[in-house]
């Protein structure tokens, strides 16, 4: 059995200056038939109280074993840590036992997926799977735990919540789908939320509204956010910083405003230069060529070399460490002001 | 609903009429004197061969013949058999023991095949997979009357733990060999069934979704990924279970069970047209309801399929 808070304000996790995050040189590996995959190498990344960090990348790239290593459900093996630390309220979730993380997960750190019907249980009702969270966590009873997740189904504004809390998953639409995931990870009040990808499998539509709630949901709670995406439209609007992620380590971090003014790496630059735009109408859409690459065969020197356009002789040889260029503006390029002066 | 069961419940009359016609026909219409050897070595008297043939309708046409025996089923009469007993009545004695001889084989391979298919599945390619991936195909490739036969000698007769033979009465304790003995195969294959499921719904995204909510692994496994894995498993066990209530004629042989594999197998045997007919009939009635059951059941363990 979990412990039960009597008094759920009585938080045994409080932020240090308002920093609730802080994932230090993160190493991930997989171990897999074609060899050792290095899905993360030394990923740095930091999440403040109510702020939202956008990690931004391809697929492959290493956002979603990022999220998943911060949440501790990163299937081992195949997946192993091999090295960094990841810094809960200055606790290290790295070096605690199972039972620990068990309590994090869900009240301090909690996670919404991409594709709602599928993360949902498809044989329980969905006022049962958010009424979950609070029998597992808080000890309520069946009904107490129900009229929570009630509450929660109207505030993420589901329409008649109360007849609707015994519905299955597969009788709401993938926007209400994504609601409930959303009522349920921020059940207990989490201090952290991460947003793998949470409005991909969505209609445009419908992506604007579930976005709105995030940040409503934010702002009321004093959330930190962590947006995983590949979407740049997306982020705009949403995040504070992004993080830029390619080959399993950050290649670029800027405030969001600068990025989209100003990449200062090719890879970014690259992403940006691909989103279509309307004023380019009847030109051909640009991509970066060429595929990301083997995460068990990497390319010598910088992992973005084969596909950059100002690849010089260095880039094939040394890898390029992440440093400032400007006073906030990280990027990991052996030419980052040459990308950054245009 | 209830609208579904009554439709399902009038397209059974079609299936029974055009089942048991066909046993009717074949049994009744296969050539040869339905007399013949009921006097020994002589040819019956005229008078019997009448009274015979007027007993059970012989000289009418076939459809009619059909028509007479089923005004009598309807009515819970299956007539008498070669020995003047009531057929229903005997049926009756004989699916009490039949049927608990099925609920106890259906049991077994409940509780040990999906026991064996979860430990199995929750740790793909471990030990206990290894382990349960072998002994299932030992009992899927050995015979039931080697299993039988063989566990009857030592487990019976040998080392005195089990029951021998089942007496008129089929008790618990005297079941409990056969109805293992029975449901052995059908456990081998809930075995791998649940372990097959098991191990892929652990790598479904509700899964990851359990573990991220702060489940214990207890709860993830056990009621979240196995819930879902025994859907197939449960419905495979309902037509098991229509099936076992067909009998059994070897478990039933080897531990001189009375059930109805027995009593079928000897009327076609003794060419005993009305005890095969009335048990067939019955069967047919049993399997159909117990398939519209497990359907119903299907609807209640998964929730998208609907019955409207």
């Amino acid at each position: 059995m979990t412990t039960v808070t009597t008094d759920p304000s009585a938080k045994q996790y409080r932020p240090e200056n308002g920093r609730l995050l802080d994932v230090e040189e993160l190493h991930v590996e997989f171990h897999t038939q074609e060899g050792v995959a290095r899905a993360l190498n030394g990923v740095n990344i930091y999440l403040d109280q109510g702020e939202t960090l956008a990690i931004l990348g391809e697929s492959g790239s290493g956002k979603s074993v990022t999220a998943q290593t911060v949440m501790g459900i990163l299937d081992i093996p195949p997946a192993k840590i091999t090295g960094g630390a990841i810094r809960y309220c200055g606790q290290d979730l790295l070096q605690m036992g199972e039972e620990q993380r068990r309590e994090i997960r869900g009240p301090e750190i909690s996670m919404i997926f991409q594709d709602a019907l599928s993360a949902l249980n498809p044989v329980f009702p969905v006022g049962w799977q958010i009424a979950e969270m609070f029998r597992v966590h808080r000890g309520l009873n069946k009904s107490d735990a129900l009229d929570q997740a009630v509450h929660l189904m109207e505030r993420v504004q589901i329409p008649g919540a109360r007849d609707r809390v015994k519905a299955y998953p597969h009788q709401f639409s993938g926007g209400m789908r994504q609601r409930i995931m959303i009522a349920m990870a921020i059940a207990l009040d989490p201090a952290v939320l991460i947003a793998d990808e949470p409005t991909t499998a969505l209609d445009v539509t419908v992506q604007a509204q579930i976005m709105g709630l995030l940040k409503e949901l934010q702002e009321e709670r004093q959330m930190g956010l962590i947006l995983i995406t590949h979407d740049l439209g997306v982020v705009a609007d949403v995040a504070d910083r992004i993080s830029v992620m390619y080959a399993g380590r950050i290649v670029e971090k800027a405030a969001v405003h600068d990025i989209y003014a100003n990449p200062a790496h090719p890879y970014t630059e690259g992403l940006l230069a691909s989103i279509p735009r309307l004023d380019r109408k009847g030109q051909e859409l640009y991509a970066i060529g060429g595929l990301p690459p083997n995460l068990t065969r990497m390319p010598p020197g910088c992992p973005f070399h084969p596909r950059c356009g100002r690849a010089r002789d260095i880039c094939s040889s040394d890898d390029p460490d992440l440093l400032e260029v400007v006073p906030g503006r990280l990027s990991a390029c052996h030419f980052s002001e040459e990308v950054l002066n245009g | 609903m209830g609208k579904y069961i009554v439709r399902r419940l009038l397209q059974m009359i079609p299936v029974v009429l055009g089942a048991t016609f066909l046993i009717y026909a074949m049994v009744f219409a296969l050539p040869g004197d339905p007399t013949a050897g009921k006097c020994g070595e002589r040819e019956c008297s005229e008078a019997y061969k009448a009274a015979f043939y007027e007993k059970y309708n012989l000289n009418d046409p076939l459809p009619i013949q059909y028509g007479k025996y089923m005004a009598n089923v309807v009515q819970g009469d299956l007539g008498e058999n070669q020995y003047g007993n009531d057929v229903a009545g005997e049926l009756g004695d004989r699916y009490l023991v039949t049927g608990k001889l099925a609920l106890m084989a259906l049991l077994w391979e409940g509780v040990i095949g999906i026991a064996a298919g979860a430990l199995a599945g929750i740790r793909k390619g471990g030990f206990m997979d290894s382990l349960v991936l072998v002994s299932t195909l030992f009992l899927i490739s050995i015979p039931v009357f080697v299993t039988g036969v063989v566990s009857q000698f030592f487990l019976g007769v040998k080392w005195g733990v089990a029951s021998v033979t089942v007496s008129a009465d089929a008790t618990v304790y005297e079941l409990l060999l056969p109805s293992f003995v029975l449901g052995s195969l059908s456990m081998a294959y809930i075995a791998r069934l649940t372990r097959t499921n098991l191990a892929e719904n652990l790598r479904a995204d509700y899964v990851r979704t359990a573990k991220a909510k702060g489940l214990t692994p207890q709860r993830t496994v056990g009621l979240h990924a196995l819930r879902n894995s025994l859907i197939p498993v449960v419905t495979f066990m309902g037509y098991d279970f229509g099936a076992l209530l067909g009998g059994a004629i070897v478990t039933e042989g080897i531990f001189n069970i009375q059930g109805v594999g027995g009593y079928i197998f000897r009327g076609v045997n003794n060419r005993d047209g009305v005890a095969v007919v009335g048990a067939v009939t019955v069967l047919v009635v049993a399997y159909l309801l117990v398939n519209l059951l497990v359907d119903l059941l299907y609807g209640l363990l998964d929730p998208r399929i609907s019955h409207d």
